[in-house]
């Protein structure tokens, strides 16, 4: 067992389902302590990858590491040491809340009491005591979501990996999960998570990877990722709406026609740039015209425009390809 | 949700790392969960343990009484501890239907995860199985009574007899455990019984007397272990078993148990594996 610094390392990850080749060498690093996402469009092989580095499925080929920790040939003390929330929740529904958590305690080793007194706990903890003594089939996906991570939570993982965690919930059951996660971290462990949502790797993730047809993409911070495109846009917000027109000439002439944009709002306007030098630029050029700003801000491309410069799609737009 | 920080933290600080469960609290805890669900399906069970015997027990009586046996008091007396054996029968499906429904369900891939003896999950749901077995049985041998039947080695026969069809179910169970573990579909278990154990029941001596069959079935009714659990249960029950017959039946139960349990747990666990 070598002593280093990642939760996750993987090296050359293949898989294939039949003749279907899911993972094509999938190189990953995730440091401890961080949350890393894992970004990519649907069938992709986010959930076949989670399923290897959590000791569910064996890869083909190639090695992956958990702590320094062969998931195939350690698998054993891999599972003593993650956590697991997958994709579909895994409890059973034909038991209540408290007797799912009861169930897992046990299993894991608390005696009776400690395992009561546990699922207890954690009902309290992630708002589920209402509920605790209805049957988990009969959960909305939120609380269903929320008690198959409380389940992963019975001892606290070293690692946790979350498959899509936020799919399908309301916004506020989403920043709830959020919530989770960023407790998770302050105290130390690490967490893996996929998902559907640049938002959300935006919100959470220290590093993300974006994979797309089995290989990694792309992978850095988002910064960095969002620098990679090297586009933003700039927000310009006039004082007076009048000199709209005059500053939309102004902005094409700097900025070789790049598209603008009239907002509704009469005295906003926006542009795509490719350099933070030319903003600057176009700074000086719009009071030198004696055009006066209100507000001049310069926006780094958000991650759907990352998404969409790297697979040449539109994030959104995948969700309906996986209907094979 | 409005996830309440403090607590949370508070909760999730905890760093409490409890032993792995040794083998028989998680048999234990999984007799518990199998026991949880059957009370929220004892109306169904109902049918099963109460109703079912009932029917067949009235049905063959009076059905067959007469034409096998001249008389339904007579049938009876031979009939029942063979019903008992076909009451646990086609109740034993069950637990190859219980076990192949938990591995397609979600909740499979948490007990994978879980350090406990992965087989516990299996023994521990037989052992609940083999108390609505018992509970059938008594219910087959309560309404006998009503109807006339007299175990002629008393008490003692009966209780006998009915741990061996006890027992005997038991070793059933695990070979429909290994099919449930196997099965690519729940329907492929059930249809077993139509292809399986209708066959074996009706070439069984259950019901008839073999020594009315034709010769070139002999060797297959004499070998069929429902003949061999029934021959012995009467046995037990009128007081005229002897040594072989006892003997033959728990060779073949023992030898059920031998090949199918270990089966079952090797395949079970390299499925939790994959
Ligand atoms: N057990 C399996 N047998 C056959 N094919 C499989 C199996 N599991 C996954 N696949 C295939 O592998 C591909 C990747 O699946 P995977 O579930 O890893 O994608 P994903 O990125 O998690 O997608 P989603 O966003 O929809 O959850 C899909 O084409 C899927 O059909
Ligand atoms: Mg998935």
């Amino acid at each position: 067992m070598t002593k280093n610094n990642f939760a996750v390392e993987t090296r050359g990850l293949r898989k294939s389902f039949g003749s279907v080749e899911v993972l094509k060498g999938i190189d990953l690093q995730v440091e401890r302590g961080t949350v890393y996402a894992i970004l990519g469009p649907n069938g992709a092989g986010k959930t076949t990858l989670v399923n290897i580095l959590s000791t569910l499925i064996r890869p083909d080929s190639g090695t992956a590491q958990v702590f320094g920790l062969d998931v195939v040939h350690d698998a054993d003390k891999v599972r003593g040491m993650v956590g697991l929330t997958g994709q579909f929740a895994a409890v059973d529904e034909e038991l209540s809340g408290r007797d799912n958590l009861v169930l897992f305690g046990r299993l894991t080793g608390y005696g009776r009491k400690a395992a009561y007194a546990r699922a207890d706990e954690l009902l309290d903890a992630f708002d589920l005591t209402d509920a605790a003594y209805r049957h988990a089939g009969k959960y909305s996906g939120g609380m269903r979501r929320r008690l198959d991570i409380a389940a992963a939570m019975l001892v606290m993982p070293d690692l946790l990996f979350l498959d899509e965690p936020t799919t399908g919930l309301d916004p506020r059951s989403r920043n709830g999960v959020w919530d989770i996660v960023r407790t998770l971290v302050d105290r130390g462990t690490t967490v893996l998570l996929t998902t559907q949502y640049l938002e959300e790797a935006d919100q959470l993730a220290d590093r993300l990877a974006v994979i797309d047809g089995g290989t990694v993409i792309a992978e850095g911070t988002a910064a960095e990722l969002k620098a990679s495109v090297g586009s933003g846009t700039v927000h310009i917000r006039l004082t007076k709406p009048e000199q709209r027109a005059l500053a939309e000439q102004v902005l094409q002439r700097e900025l070789d026609a790049a598209a603008v944009r009239l907002h509704a709002e009469p005295a906003s306007l926006s542009a795509q740039v490719s350099d933070p030098e030319l903003a600057a630029r176009l700074l000086t050029e719009l009071s030198r015209e004696g055009i006066e700003t209100v507000q001049f801000s310069l926006g780094q491309p958000s991650l759907d425009e990352v998404f969409l410069a790297l697979t040449g799609r539109p994030a959104e737009e995948e969700k309906e390809e996986n209907v094979s | 949700m409005s996830t309440n920080q403090p607590k949370l933290l508070r909760v999730l600080t905890v760093s409490s790392h409890p032993n792995r469960p040794n083998a028989l609290s998680a048999v234990l805890t999984f007799t518990w969960r199998s026991l949880k669900k059957t009370v929220s399906q004892l109306p169904y069970m109902a049918i099963d343990v109460l109703i079912f015997p009932v029917i067949f027990l009235l049905i063959f009586t009076f059905m067959f009484g007469g034409a096998i046996s001249g008389s339904t008091g007579n049938y009876l007396q031979f009939l029942l501890p063979g019903m008992l054996v076909y009451t646990v029968t086609t109740m034993t499906v069950y637990i190859g239907i219980s076990i192949k429904t938990d591995i397609d369900r979600g909740v499979f891939n948490r007990f994978r995860t879980l350090p406990f003896w992965q087989p516990a999950a299996i023994i521990g749901t037989m052992l609940v199985n083999l108390l609505s077995y018992a509970a059938a049985l008594a219910t087959t041998i309560a309404f006998g009574l009503l109807l006339g039947f007299r175990p002629e080695a008393g008490l003692t026969g009966a209780l006998l007899a009915l741990l061996l069809v006890i027992m005997y179910a038991f070793s059933v169970s695990w070979i429909f455990a290994c099919i449930g573990v196997v099965a690519k579909k729940t329907e492929s278990i059930t249809s077993m019984t139509y292809i399986v154990l209708y066959p074996l029941m009706f070439t069984s001596n259950v019901f008839t007397d073999t020594s009315t069959m034709p010769d070139w079935l002999g060797p297959i009714i004499a070998y069929n272990p429902i003949s061999l659990a029934s021959t012995a249960a009467r046995g037990l029950m009128h007081g005229t078993a002897t040594a072989q017959d006892l003997i033959t039946a728990l060779a073949g139960m023992a030898l059920f148990i031998l090949v199918f349990a270990p089966l079952t747990f090797r395949l079970y666990r390299q499925k939790a594996k994959q």
